[in-house]
Formats: C-alpha cells, structure tokens, sequence
C-alpha cells in the first residue's frame, strides 16, 4: 500500500510504516517507555528526511503515552505536582533545544551530535539496565531477594536550596531538581526526537528516589505534555512534522501499546528490563559504528 | 555591410542545413496526490529538414530533463580522532533538484567535454554555481560527491543508451522521474548533434504539482504552522484516547 508523505514529499509503504509503530507501541506498553528512541532511527534508516523523522516522532510518543496516563492516573499512579514541575522543566528544554538545533544545523554538526548523543545515553542507560537486570535475574536464581538501597535519593539532590513536599511521590526534596531533570529530557526530545521516558525512568528511581509506583505513570505525564510542545516547536520552527507519516505510525503504536501493556503482566519485570536492555544497546551500537566504522553517507545535502 | 552580408549569409546557410526539432512530452503537468509512487515521462519528437521533410541522415540526440534549482549546503565527512565528522562544506546556488540526461549513444562518443559543459550535458558538466570561491579540485570532488547522492535517490540520473531513433526521423527516451521530486517547473530540452556539434535545440516543459489533500497538507502545514501543530498535537491525543477506550472493552 503505497501513501505518499506531503512534508517529507515521497511515497512510502504505509503497512511498513504502520508495522514500524506497532512494534515501538509494543516496546511502550510492555516498558512504559515511549518508543521513539527506536523509531526516529528506523525511519531515517528506511530514508525519510532525519528532521521530518524526528518531528513525526514526537507526535506519536504523545499518543502512545496518553492512553498509557489515563490507565496511571485511574490507579492513582500519576504525582501531578511532580509531573508539573517536570512539565516545566521539559518545555523550557525543548526551547533550548529548538536554539540549539538551529545553532548545530548552521555549523553542520546536527547529524553528528545526535548520533554522539544517541550513543552516550542509550550506550550507558543499556549498560546500566543490563546489569540492574541480570544481578537480579542472578539474585533470583539463587532464591533471594537483593537487599534494598538504602539511600533514598542522590546526595547533590538533597543539598538544593527550597523543599518542597511531594506526597505521592513520597518526598520533600527542592523542586528545582526534578526542574533540571525537565529541562534535560527536554533538550533530549527536540534533539533526538525521543520522548525520554528511558531516561526519565531511571533518573526518577535512583537520583530522585520517587517511590516505584508513580515512576511510570508521572514519567509517561511528562512525555505526553513535552512531546505536545516538541511538536508545536516542530510546527513552528522546522516545519517538519508530517501529519500523513504521524497517523500511519500512530495507527500502529497505539493498538501496539494495549498489546504490550497486555504482555508486561504476563512475563517477570527483571526479564522484561533486560529485553529493553538489549534492544536499547543494539540501536547504540548500530549508531556507534555509523560515527565510527563507515558513515552511510559521506556527502549530504542540506537546502540553503 | 559587407561583413553583416556575408554574416547573413552564414545564418541563412546554416538555418538552411539544420534540422529542426518538434519535441513532445507525454504529460505536461505531473500531480502529485495520494499514492504518487513516482511516474514515467516519454519524451520524443521528430527530426526534420527545414522543408519538413524527414532528416534523411544521422543526427545523435540527446534529451535532459532538469527539475528546478535550489541553493544547497553540500557537506562531506571525514574521520577525525576515530569519529566520522562533517569536515568539509562547499555552497552552490544553482543545483539542480532533478536532473536526467539519456543520449542515442554514450555521451563522451557524442560530444567533447567543452561542448558539454556549454550545454551541460552529462552529470560532470552540470553547472553548479559555488558560492564564494572554490578551488577546482575540490569543485570537482564535490560536484561528484553531489551526483552521487543525488543518483543514490534516483534524482540524478545518466543513461548513455536512453534515447532510441527510429528512420531517422523519430526519437524517443523514457525518464522516470520518482516520487521524491520537488514540485515546480521543469524543462525538457532535446539537443540534435552532428560531428561533435550541437546542430539544433528545442525546450519543452513539465509542471510538477502537488494536488488535493496533498496541496491542502503542505500549505496548511507552510501558511498556519501554528494551527498545523495543534491539529497535529489533537489528532495524536485523540487517536491515543480513543486505542485506550477501545481497548479497555476488548
């Protein structure tokens, strides 16, 4: 079935597309992550203009992540005050981000920078993950449960000036530090056209100390709004959001996220991370070897 | 006066020897809708004496077809401490977005490079326009770094066996022209050429557009970038809303 893009301007098979989003709406049910880290890639991979990949990207993590917050939000699963102060942090991002892109895309060094940072962030995240997982699935095989952390949050958190009290997350730490982790993930989005949900996640686990169960729920809050303003700064800044590319993924991701989040009650949690572990590490290798072994193409061509 | 006479002379003679070109298109305007895969020009046309009577000899032609030019950035990678970076930048203001050039026979057997790069026949002989000034080694390198990329989405494209001429009279050559092409105006030109020299030329031209819901799409999203955005932020919302009340009957 061939569909023809009108932003990226070519025509594209729109089962490939839709199978694409339904494979990344898997990944997001069954992890709580959005999915565009995959996405983005496979697109540019299958040709469609990066910024246009990046742009459509953005639009389907939104959809993929508000079905997801309802289901949080019926269960209480969502701290809307944290999720607030992240809201704030990550529009505030995606505006640096959007400077950012204009100054890297002038000096020619876009494509290189978010390759660089696709292989930092997804290379020591997956790290990080694979051996949380494996200790566990280790603990696990030897019948024991691993003895808890006792730290509840980061040291360099709790030395921020101004607490506030987060009661469902079940802290009274500074605002200003969930603001950061905001504007980071933000910067992220615009950047990589990612939704940042693997980053947020575990930032909000180990450097906040949010408790376990309003971590997905707050992280996908997040996403939903930051991705909303990733796309409007799209719309105005780049014009590359493609509303034809963005349905067909959507089609696909969102039936794909009730699927996964189907799956995730089915399969144990430790062997569920180290699946993403190991999806996440292959995507950072792929881009390594782009940036390092053979480039897919030595000339490109940017419109003046 | 006797120089202007004799110069009359050379014209009259020389209009008298050359044929004249009656170039055709197969479509005039190309649109671009819902489920444009890409499509296939036919270009051909008549070789005629000036008293309309066939040619009657050889003539080797060539046809280009030229989609319109827009000033790039070309970039170029090179390793540097162990990672691949864009190094090298060179600007051009006139690259073709589409060029397509198919000849009777190879074009280095038709005409000599000077003659080629007069009447930009050929991928090395498309004239680029560097902005600011750059040296012609480079020039060259990244002219053919241009037609390389170019060629990879099938947007340059050179087929040395492309045009067929039938009696001596009937010429025509099939170009492709695929679903990545920009919209605009683009210009067939049919050039007859004899012993190395371009001996007659004629231009035709093809209107690439979009149209419908394609058109609607890319104005709307050029014109109310603003409203685009939000339409685009509502049909994502509502489309994740809807899967998740779908779903939660299943």
């Amino acid at each position: 079935m061939d569909v023809y893009l009108p932003i990226a301007n070519l025509a594209v098979n729109g089962l490939v597309i839709v199978a694409l989003g339904a494979l990344t709406g898997v990944l997001s049910g069954v992890f709580g992550v959005g999915g565009g880290f995959l996405t983005t890639p496979l697109l540019i991979f299958y040709g469609i203009p990066p910024t246009v990949a990046a742009a459509s990207a953005a639009s389907q993590v939104t959809g993929a992540s508000v079905s997801g917050v309802f289901a949080h939000s019926r269960r209480g699963g969502v701290d809307y005050q944290m999720g607030g102060v992240l809201v704030l942090g990550g529009v505030i991002g995606t505006g640096i981000g959007a400077l950012l892109f204009r100054m890297l895309s002038a000096l020619g060094q876009i494509d290189t920078v978010i390759s660089v940072l696709y292989v930092v962030l997804l290379g020591s995240i997956g790290g990080f993950m694979a051996r949380d997982s494996v200790r566990e699935i280790r603990a696990h095989a030897r019948g024991q449960a691993l003895a808890a952390s006792k730290r509840r949050h980061h040291p360099l958190v709790a030395n921020l000036p101004m607490r506030w009290r987060f009661y469902r997350s079940g802290l009274y730490i500074s605002p200003l530090a969930p603001l950061l982790l905001g504007i980071v993930t933000g910067i992220a989005t615009m950047l990589m056209g990612i939704g940042g949900g693997f980053m947020l996640v575990p930032a909000m686990l180990y450097i906040l100390g949010m408790s376990a169960g309003v971590v997905v729920g707050t992280s996908l809050f997040q996403i939903m709004f930051v991705t909303m303003a990733t796309t409007m700064m799209h719309a105005l800044t780049t014009r590359a959001v493609d509303m034809v590319l963005a349905v067909l993924l959507l089609l696909g991701s969102v039936t794909g996220a009730q699927v996964g989040a189907r799956l995730a009650s089915s399969v144990r949690p430790e062997r569920l991370r180290l699946a993403l572990a190991a999806i996440v590490l292959v995507v950072a290798l792929r881009m390594a070897l782009g940036l390092t072994y053979r480039p897919d193409a030595i000339f490109t061509v940017t419109p003046l | 006066m006797k120089r202007l006479f004799a110069l009359l002379c050379l014209v009259l003679l020389g209009a008298a020897r050359d044929p004249i070109l009656v170039p055709e298109v197969s479509q005039h305007e190309v649109e671009v809708r819902q489920g444009f895969t890409g499509t296939e020009l036919l270009l051909f046309g008549a070789i005629l004496d000036p008293q309309g009577t066939r040619a009657g000899r050889d003539y080797d032609i060539v046809v280009v077809l030229k989609g319109p030019t827009q000033s790039i950035t070309l970039r170029e990678k090179q390793k540097h401490a162990g990672i691949w970076i864009n190094a090298a930048s060179a600007r051009f203001r006139s690259a073709p977005s589409f060029y397509a050039v198919a000849s009777s026979r190879p074009l280095d057997q038709i005409v000599d490079p000077r003659t080629a790069a007069i009447y930009e026949l050929g991928l090395p002989f498309i004239q680029l326009s560097p902005i600011g000034t750059i040296d012609p080694d480079r020039q060259v390198r990244f002219a053919a770094g241009l037609a390389g990329v170019m060629a990879d989405g099938r947007l340059y494209q050179e087929d040395p066996h492309g045009v067929t001429v039938n009696e001596q009279v009937l010429y025509q050559a099939r170009i492709a022209l695929p679903s990545n092409v920009q919209t605009g105006t683009y210009t067939a030109e049919t050039f007859a050429v004899s012993k190395g020299r371009v001996v007659a030329s004629a231009t035709a031209r093809v209107q690439v557009e979009k149209r419908g819901f394609e058109r609607a799409v890319a104005e709307f999203a050029r014109h109310y970038a603003f409203f685009y955005g939000l339409l685009a932020v509502a049909v994502s919302v509502a489309m994740g809303w809807l899967a998740g009340r779908l779903f939660s009957y299943v």
